[in-house]
């Protein structure tokens, strides 16, 4: 008896290891990469923002109506002229993949837009974008830093208002575009020795 | 019938003593002194409230024991974030004064191995300082020594809390040495590439709704040149 109840504890103690090692404890769901190639050379991945249903947060001083309802913006001086936004953001499919947060300030003479994407079964993307918009009201930015699988990769984006014309009374009042393009990184070859 | 019973009530035991071994397991090491804290340069500290209602917005799938604030903020529900928080909060310096706007996004990561003692949590931080610039933060946080010496001690607790004080440094990558990765991306960070640790202080946790007075403090090493050109704008 004594025999069978050791036994027990070993395939007790077997059983919890081998579970452990053989389920992952966090598995994240994944939505397939809708990625096409651009015709000068990289990737391009297209995300989007319905507006207003995907806006998460909207902080910035003077605001009457706080988006979420209840959020105490900090009244220091020091944020006077900082606007953040935090957003879902979706794939080309309008599924939600991710989130995103854009920050928008004037910093003395220069302005700052910044853009963080992050796709959690992914990684995460920083962009800066330039102030000043392009022709078309594009707004065009560079990727400066990536996490896990953006990580080695650097490249641009640009982000554009698409209003909505559909006319439909669900429809969102428009959406904010972003198009990454994504370059690898540029490993300079070696030199061949003489 | 007897033989099953036995050898059942032995299953079970085993089970209860691997996971109690999991928990106290004296080979899981603790990774012991920051590596920030025997730097010769300059550090940077950026300390925000873990308590979510101290936040501005805190958001998660809404089921977490970290209860959304406000109440009624967008929650993130849909599956491909379901595992995923974010929170904006003002960052303060070492004076306790307002930095500037933090934000944290915090996804539970895929390399997660309880069994090697890993509660990993991938996490990207934005922080932007008026005057100053700003910084992307991607790292791996490790909550293991956080579950096994505040969160189950409050769950075993029959007033499902816990009261003291522990400090403990959470990232774990992705630097070698433990450290995260910090970009610079405007103003007089631009440009900038460093390393930098997350810290957290526990000192009242509840197992039914989580941190209750709770701080977490960012250090970025800050290369000579940028510490300089800043003592000398000051």
């Amino acid at each position: 008896m004594l025999r069978i109840f050791i036994f027990g504890i070993l395939l007790g103690i077997a059983a919890a290891a081998g579970a452990l090692y053989a389920y992952p404890a966090v598995d994240q769901h994944r939505e397939a990469s809708i990625v096409t190639v651009a015709a000068n050379g990289g990737n391009i991945e297209s995300f989007h923002v319905n507006v207003p249903m995907d806006r998460i947060m909207v902080g910035a001083q003077g605001r009457k109506r706080p988006l979420p309802p209840g959020m105490q913006w900090p009244g220091e001086e020091l944020l006077a002229d900082v606007r953040v936004e935090l957003f879902k953001i979706r794939n080309a499919r309008d599924i939600v993949i991710g989130v995103a947060s854009r920050t928008a300030a004037k910093d003395g003479e220069s302005d700052v837009i910044d853009w963080v994407l992050h796709l959690p079964a992914r990684g995460s993307v920083y962009v800066t974008m330039q102030a000043r918009a392009l022709e078309g009201g594009y707004r065009r930015g560079d990727i400066r830093a990536g996490s896990r699988e953006f990580q080695p990769l650097n490249g641009f984006m640009t982000e554009r208002w698409v209003a909505d014309t559909s006319g439909d009374a669900d429809a969102p009042s428009g959406r904010i575009e972003l198009r990454t393009n994504y370059v690898g990184q540029y490993v300079p070859e070696e030199e061949e020795e003489p | 019938m007897k033989y099953l019973a036995t050898l059942f009530a032995g299953f079970v035991l085993g089970v209860a003593l691997f996971f109690a071994g999991m928990i106290y397991n004296p080979f899981i090491a603790d990774r012991g002194i920051s590596p920030l804290s025997v730097t010769d340069a300059q550090v940077m500290s950026l300390a925000y409230s873990r308590v979510s209602s101290d936040n501005i917005v805190f958001t998660n799938d809404g089921e977490s024991r970290q209860k959304p604030h406000p109440e009624k903020v967008q929650q993130l529900w849909e599956a491909p974030v379901r595992f995923t928080s974010a929170m904006a909060t003002v960052v303060q310096d070492a004076r306790g004064q307002a930095a500037g706007i933090g934000i944290k996004f915090s996804s539970q990561s895929e390399s997660t191995s309880l069994i090697n003692g890993r509660a990993l949590i991938d996490s990207a931080w934005y922080v932007y300082m008026p005057g100053r610039g700003s910084l992307f933060i991607e790292q791996s946080e490790n909550y293991w020594p956080f579950l096994t010496e505040v969160a189950f001690p409050a769950w075993k607790s029959s007033a499902n809390n816990w009261k003291g004080s522990w400090i403990r440094d959470m990232t774990a990558g992705p630097g070698a040495l433990g450290t995260s990765r910090v970009t610079g991306g405007n103003g007089e960070l631009k440009g900038l590439a460093t390393n930098g640790v997350e810290s957290m202080s526990v000192r009242a946790y509840s197992a039914d709704t989580g941190h209750v007075s709770a701080e977490g403090r960012l250090l970025i090493e800050i290369p000579s040149i940028v510490a300089d050109d800043q003592a000398r704008s000051d």
